[in-house]
């Protein structure tokens, strides 16, 4: 639901309740005269009917706002979902061949989708972080690391995005996600990951 | 009984106890496989006997220095705890020393030592003979068994070895590394091991020529390089912390005036050059162009250095002169394999260049002489990297796997024996110090 249409039902809901204070406060009595000329019936008549009508008024104020309030949560709901997913598409982890710093497609393509959420949150800054498996020197590891981090900002420098928006830092071999000697373990820890340091609290879609 | 059937019963026992542990000791692997010729213990190495020491703290002496001419691997230490004491004094000889039994034992020189006012005096007898070789006191600071007395006790292991080899041992040496998120000394023969207070992240650790300040890098996004004392625990804050930048293998030139180091940043990572007491600009030496040059290691003269490069695609080792003029592939062997050789260092004697190499899919160490020559493989027992030569370049210490978790261990690259020095998981990045006075 729209800000637009948000606003609408409450003016809607505002003005029945104006209507439903009308009647319900005591209107001021005509003279006697014109009571006694209309008869006693037709004055209860009318108030019957005046009670009928608020009582509808109060039941459908009553439905629009349950509605309101629904579609409301419902939207906030969206927006939040709709966050988590632009969070999860920005650090979404890349990864690389070992010894490697090259980005195979199927990374570009990781790293294409982040592009429109930070252009359309310019105050968004991440950390990219390098890591490698833990095969080979554990010093050279910390360089490599150092270089797919770079590797991956050059990327994003290339589609736009402005350096001073990405740091870069290395952790080499020293934080796997993966526990194990094994070429699954390796692969999921040849990596570069994403971390969001400033502007990620109200996310727009692009 | 005479005494000398005595002695030779004794010799039996030895031998039983002797001959088995080092047996046990060699690499299971690769045995027998010196850098010069082949190894022959009986030749290569001096019998000795270390008499029983009288005094205060006399035994813990005793067991400290067999220890260390055993590590030493340049003596066979002859047992004879259970002996009678009389059976080992000559009857009415000036000495006071039964040649004839040692030189039944076998035993080349028998050292003789007391406890004096000031720490030890020490004496030296060549068995065959019969005569005093060297005599000399050595002070000893420090309460006994603290860690400066048992300094000072190693360094008389070390003055032993060269009176009797030539050579200086390498007992009153210690060992920088790093396990977990700390960075420990440990002694060389595995004792009095201490935290050193760096600062968070803190990994490769290189001493200085005078062995009393180390300098290494930190891990992550503040990672910078530091220079500690080590006896105070005072730090000096050198390079960085730079943004999108990593520090990387900072080492000592042996004038110890200058560090050499890796910066990993937005195009690779090369190496520069800073004076050791900071202040000028960082100058750089090599031209990586995007790849990674790192783990510089020094010549003993300074004027070149051997350091890692990935600039051929796969990481080589290269020798370079001090200012990165003449850089050329020093590993060049072998490669249609892709090896990945690694961590290199270079002896203190100029000689020999230790590194570790993949080797279809294990890392193991590896010697390449300085002027280039077919390469040894020391290792091929589980995984072995990062090795660190003793002032002695005969020693090394490194990572190894071969018993499960990564461990330091410290081979004999004449012999091929091996000990193990640590026994904590996770200990790796070992630099072993210059030979240190208490």
């Amino acid at each position: 639901m729209t800000r637009t249409r948000r606003i609408a039902g409450l003016t809607v809901a505002m003005l029945s309740g104006t209507t439903l204070a009308c009647h319900k406060t005591p209107a001021p009595q005509p003279t006697p005269a014109v009571q006694a000329s209309s008869g006693p019936n037709a004055d209860s008549l009318r108030r019957a009917q005046a009670d009928e009508a608020a009582r509808r008024a109060a039941d459908e104020a009553a439905r629009r706002k349950a509605a309101d309030d629904a579609a409301a949560a419902a939207a906030a709901r969206d927006a939040a979902n709709s966050a988590a997913m632009l969070r999860t598409t920005l650090t979404a982890v890349v990864h690389f061949e070992f010894d490697q710093s090259d980005l195979r497609p199927e990374d570009r393509a990781i790293l294409d989708a982040k592009i429109p959420i930070l252009q359309a949150n310019t105050a968004v800054t991440l950390r990219v972080s390098g890591h490698t498996d833990e095969r080979g020197s554990d010093e050279y590891n910390l360089a490599l690391g150092q270089r797919r981090a770079a590797a991956v900002k050059a990327y994003l420098m290339e589609h736009g995005i402005a350096a001073s928006r990405m740091e870069t830092v290395s952790y080499g071999e020293e934080r796997p996600i993966a526990q194990g000697s094994d070429d699954s373990a390796f692969a999921q820890n040849r990596r570069a990951e994403f971390e969001i340091t400033a502007g990620g609290q109200s996310l727009r879609k692009p | 009984m005479t005494r000398l059937h005595r002695a030779a019963l004794l010799v039996v026992n030895v031998l039983a106890a002797v001959v088995p542990a080092t047996v046990r000791a060699q690499d299971t692997t690769v045995k027998w496989v010196p850098l010069n010729g082949v190894y022959d213990p009986r030749r290569d190495k001096v019998s000795i006997v270390i008499m029983p020491i009288n005094g205060a703290f006399g035994d813990s002496v005793r067991r400290i220095i067999s220890r260390d001419l055993d590590n030493s691997d340049r003596f066979t230490v002859i047992a004879i705890d259970s002996a009678d004491p009389n059976a080992l004094k000559a009857q009415g000889a000036v000495a006071g020393i039964n040649y004839p039994l040692f030189a039944h034992l076998s035993a080349a020189v028998v050292v003789q030592i007391t406890p004096v006012a000031t720490g030890l005096h020490v004496a030296l007898h060549d068995v065959p003979g019969a005569k005093v070789l060297n005599v000399n006191e050595f002070a000893l600071s420090g309460a006994g068994l603290s860690r400066d007395w048992r300094l000072g006790v190693h360094r008389v292991s070390d003055e032993i070895e060269r009176w009797v080899t030539g050579a200086r041992g390498i007992a009153a040496t210690r060992i920088a590394y790093v396990r977990g998120t700390s960075m420990r000394i440990i002694d060389s023969d595995g004792a009095d091991e201490i935290t050193v207070p760096t600062d968070e992240g803190s990994v490769s650790p290189a001493w200085n020529p005078a062995g009393n300040m180390i300098v290494y890098s930190t891990i992550g996004a503040n990672s910078h390089i530091t220079i500690i004392d080590v006896a105070t625990g005072r730090s000096r804050p050198l390079i960085g912390p730079t943004r999108n930048t990593t520090y990387v293998t900072p080492i000592f030139t042996p004038d110890g005036k200058s560090i050499v180091y890796a910066r990993a940043g937005d195009n690779g990572s090369d190496l520069f050059v800073v004076s050791a007491s900071g202040g000028d600009t960082p100058r750089r030496i090599t031209t990586g162009q995007g790849t990674e040059n790192t783990s510089p290691t020094p010549g003993p003269d300074g004027r070149r250095f051997v350091f890692m490069s990935g600039r051929t695609g796969h990481p080589e080792l290269y020798i370079t002169d001090a200012d990165g003029a003449n850089a050329q592939v020093l590993t060049d062997y072998e490669q249609s394999e892709k090896n990945f050789r690694a961590d290199p260092d270079w002896s203190p004697d100029g000689r020999i260049i230790a590194y570790s190499e993949r080797t279809r899919d294990h890392f193991q160490i590896r010697t390449v002489l300085a002027t280039g020559s077919t390469p040894k493989y020391l290792t091929s027992d589980g995984e072995n990297e990062q090795p660190s030569w003793a002032p002695d370049s005969r020693h090394l210490v490194f990572t190894s796997t071969r018993t499960g978790v990564r461990q330091l261990w410290i081979l004999d690259v004449e012999s091929n024996r091996v000990r193990q020095l640590t026994s904590s998981a996770g200990a790796r990045l070992a630099a072993w110090s210059p030979r240190l006075t208490p």
